[in-house]
């Protein structure tokens, strides 16, 4: 069901998604129908976390590449579950406003709004049929310097994995790459959404990092801030004497730890050893589903392709 | 028409304050749709339910935990996980600064304006500095019950925020086997970086634009009235891949596109 609400604001996804943020299965990139067809089949968690979240062709020139794709960012570390009076797992269901019935997948349809309460009806397919065949290839038409481009534009980062029998073309765009020190820019559809995207080698594996478009971004003039006026040199020159006063080369990635989620987890730590609300609940992992580490996941799909290879 | 501040703010550099505004950068373009019951294609809504029964459970009455193996879990009230609340705070501590490029893409999170609140001479200057010195500061705030690490930065004259991902979130591709495939040749190589180098530019913005947006747009439109297109579904089909020869025939149509452009 999450195909679903792929279109939608980010911010609508994510809030609902956030309580199933751990659980990489339920992403909103696993497509409605790939998710009806495995719900069933008992071994499908295992086989669902090594699959890739999207294939698609990545291209210079003539030459295509066929890659698979993978989120290129772990999610949280303390995943909080909402449990009933009685420590049972719940679960998150659609229903509907108007009986107050619950709702399968199978129940539900996209719509668009256009007049108060009045839906034009669009289906997965319809999304599928909009993309023009060009537009789902990652086609690498210019090539940039990376710092050339301003971060405002950095939006999400995935990895592209060489697919079945395309290792050698991978690794010639990846070498070639990482001699030139160039970028690759692009644009493509992938599952009900365009993206820009700047492609990079990093330890011989190309990171995608999807980008906004510009008419996503605001300019200081819309936001309405004020033209600038003179500035005192000297008041310039003290902030330069402080910049240089606190320069450091790098920041310690310790500086950039998320220290809440580090407390949260000290406290969960510190009440498991005293058996302080500690409950335990039978069979709650059942409709969890197995949480995947896409690290390990994108770890197997590397390492199953150097064998091959 | 000017944006609102979505958050008030004071940048604390060595002893020096500026006061400042902040402004969300991003505007949502996105084609919204919202979730509706086929048959009556009306809205939906969520509720928790449990799943053995069916029934609802009303919020009051919801825990939160922590599943620390399977099947066990360590419940946290809301005194508890209030007490990890950071106290309210106006202050953006700017500790030290960085070149930019010290920042990997995937770290930067979402973006900010920063615009002056009422010292417009401070602000001013710090953005001119942070631009002569080439430099980024780091940034630690606390905003809506948040605490933040990010990144201070000049973006013309003016003065940006972003909040930065922490490198739990962030996967490395340092921990990744590298992947295998045989080592390209000499003359493959040559070609593929001749390629490369007649595509190099300039990142222009302008040149993309969201064009599946504007179709499934379009499409909305026309379907309202009643006049939905046919849509064909297209296959995208796979080229076998002689890399030499392919390789060759790319040069060789860039070079006569370039020739005829």
């Amino acid at each position: 069901m999450w195909a679903l609400v792929r279109v939608i604001s980010c911010e609508f996804v994510d809030r609902l998604c956030a309580p199933l943020k751990s659980n990489l299965n339920r992403s909103p990139l696993v497509p409605m129908a790939t998710r009806k067809r495995t719900k069933k089949k008992s071994e499908a968690t295992e086989q669902r976390g090594a699959r890739p979240f999207w294939s698609g062709t990545l291209t210079f020139g003539l030459v295509s590449v066929p890659v698979d794709l993978y989120p290129g960012n772990r999610t949280n570390r303390a995943p909080l579950r909402m449990l009933g009076p009685e420590h049972e797992p719940l679960a998150r269901r659609y229903y509907s406003e108007k009986t107050g019935r619950d709702l399968d997948t199978d129940d539900m349809v996209r719509g668009f709004e256009i007049d108060k309460d009045k839906y034009v009806v669009v289906t997965d397919d319809e999304l599928e049929r909009l993309a023009p065949e060009q537009s789902r290839d990652i086609d690498l038409r210019r090539f940039v310097d990376l710092e050339s481009i301003p971060p405002i534009y950095f939006d999400r980062s995935y990895f592209l994995a060489p697919a079945e029998g395309s290792e050698k073309a991978y690794r010639l765009l990846v070498d070639t790459m990482e001699k030139s020190h160039l970028s690759g820019i692009a644009t493509f559809v992938m599952r009900g959404k365009e993206y820009l995207v700047a492609i990079f080698p990093e330890n011989g594996i190309l990171r995608a990092e999807t980008m906004r478009f510009p008419d996503e971004l605001r300019s200081p003039k819309e936001v309405g801030l004020p033209e600038k006026k003179s500035v005192p040199a000297a008041t310039v020159k003290k902030f330069e004497r402080i910049i240089a006063k606190h320069s450091a080369r790098t920041v310690p990635l310790k500086e950039l730890k998320d220290q809440k989620t580090d407390q949260l987890l000290k406290l969960i730590e510190k009440k498991r050893k005293r058996h302080k609300d500690v409950v335990e609940v039978e069979g709650a992992e059942r409709d969890n589903g197995k949480v995947i580490d896409i690290m390990d996941a994108l770890k197997k799909s590397l390492a199953r392709k150097s064998k091959a290879a | 028409m000017a944006a609102r501040a979505i958050w008030k703010g004071e940048l604390k550099v060595d002893s020096t304050k500026v006061p400042v505004k902040l402004y969300a950068a991003l505007k949502d373009q996105t084609v919204r749709f919202h979730i509706l019951e086929e048959r009556s294609k009306t809205r939906v809504k969520q509720h928790m339910i449990d799943p053995d029964s069916g029934e609802e459970v009303a919020n009051e009455e919801i825990q939160k935990g922590f599943e620390v193996e399977p099947g066990r879990f360590v419940i946290l009230n809301e005194e508890e996980l209030k007490s990890l609340e950071p106290k309210a705070n106006r202050e953006i501590e700017i500790k030290h600064f960085i070149p930019p490029q010290a920042i990997a893409p995937e770290f930067y999170d979402r973006p900010y304006y920063l615009g002056p609140d009422g010292d417009q001479a401070a602000y001013f200057a710090l953005a001119e500095a942070l631009r002569k010195e080439n430099r980024e500061g780091i940034a630690h705030w606390v905003m809506r019950k948040q605490p933040y690490v990010g990144a201070l930065r000049a973006e013309d004259d003016y003065l940006m925020l972003f909040t930065l991902r922490s490198p739990d979130e962030v996967l490395s591709a340092k921990e990744l086997p590298r992947p295998a495939g045989r080592a390209p040749d000499k003359k493959e190589l040559s070609m593929a970086k001749q390629l490369v180098e007649m595509l190099k530019g300039e990142f222009n913005p302008k040149d993309y634009q969201d064009e599946y947006r504007q179709r499934v747009m379009e499409f909305v439109e026309k379907k309202a009235k009643g006049r939905a297109p046919k849509l064909r579904l297209v296959k995208s089909k796979r080229r076998p891949a002689s890399l030499d020869k392919i390789l060759s025939k790319s040069i060789e149509t860039l070079k006569k596109q370039k020739r005829a452009a």
